[in-house]
């Protein structure tokens, strides 16, 4: 698929391991300090794995890797994730 | 879930939507999408997000897709499928691109191209709910053969205004010459910043950035401004 999406898309994937859904939680970039919620940040869409950019930075928040029927994701980017509420 | 096809309708030349029926659907609110995953006879498994055009709490949903040339799985949906068939989805997914007819205050639409479907949604869920909330869609589409939802978008539900921006070309004698959506557009049609509606912009990844710097910079608070992007051109 050409370009990228946004974090709605990973609605899907994160809910195998989340039960609430994180797309709506705020997300802080550890490089730059930014905070926007999970939807906002920029996609891009691999064959299994999908790489999740801070929208103000493009640092690398996450990484979704699907491996078979296994979902791990890399959160080194983040310095939180935090419910709205 | 296992949804079974009930019926398929053409919408343009290169998109349909589905009408499927999936026991034991638990409803869904209006932008939410669900994730439908293809498995191959070899084994090969392709999963791709499609926006439900419907919500409440029926079993019965409508997704609408666009072909993509080089698509794995919409040309499958477009093309190929029958009622009667069987899909695997997952879903509803995403809490964050909705909008509920409790939320108060005025809703601003922009869709491009096949962006219309989760935008369809909430004008249908205003339409069947006590909803007083003013509705604006600003929809932009290649030409007048590429609308969605021609018929429902052609005779709007009272509350709601519709402003068709054409890119390539246009119905005979249309005002508004070909182009793609401008800062002008956006401030000749859609609620003003001052107004501070809710604001949802969905379609093509480029068309979605060129729509949302432009509200910003015509004052519209980041914040009030969701987006969804499709990906592609």
């Amino acid at each position: 698929m050409a370009g990228h999406v946004d974090g709605n898309a990973l609605a899907g994937p994160l809910s195998e391991l989340f039960a609430f859904d994180p797309t709506t939680a705020s997300a802080r970039c550890a490089s730059c300090g930014d905070t926007a919620v999970l939807a906002r940040a920029m996609v891009y869409e691999k064959p299994h794995s999908f790489i999740v950019r801070c929208s103000a930075c493009d640092a690398v928040l996450m990484v979704v890797l699907q491996k078979g029927d296994a979902t791990e994701i890399d959160l080194g980017g983040l310095a939180w994730l935090r419910t709205l509420g | 879930m296992t949804a079974t096809v009930a019926s398929v309708h053409p919408e343009t030349a290169s998109a349909r939507s589905l009408t499927i029926d999936v026991p034991g659907w638990r409803g869904n609110i209006a932008g939410q999408h669900v994730d439908v995953r293809l498995t191959a006879e070899d084994g090969y498994q392709a999963v791709r997000s499609y926006s439900l055009a419907s919500s409440g709490p029926g079993a019965t949903l409508q997704l609408a897709v666009d072909r993509l040339p080089d698509g794995e799985v919409s040309p499958y949906l477009v093309d190929d499928v029958l009622p009667g068939d069987q899909l695997e989805i997952r879903g509803p997914l995403g809490g964050w691109f909705v909008w509920e007819p409790s939320l108060a205050g005025s809703v601003q639409l922009i869709a491009g191209g096949s962006g219309i479907v989760p935008l369809m949604a909430m004008i249908r869920s205003r339409a069947a709910s006590a909803s007083t909330s003013p509705f604006r869609l600003l929809y932009s589409v290649r030409n007048p053969d590429d609308v969605f939802f021609r018929a429902e978008l052609e005779t709007p539900t009272p509350g709601l205004e519709v402003t068709w921006a054409y890119t390539r070309a246009t119905p005979t004698g249309w005002p508004r010459p070909t182009g793609r959506v401008t800062g002008d557009d956006l401030s000749a049609h859609c609620f003003p910043a001052s107004e501070n509606p809710a604001v949802f912009v969905c379609g093509p990844t480029g068309f979605v950035e060129a729509v949302a710097n432009a509200l910003v910079l015509l004052g519209h608070d980041p914040a009030r401004v969701k987006t969804e992007r499709f990906g592609g051109a």
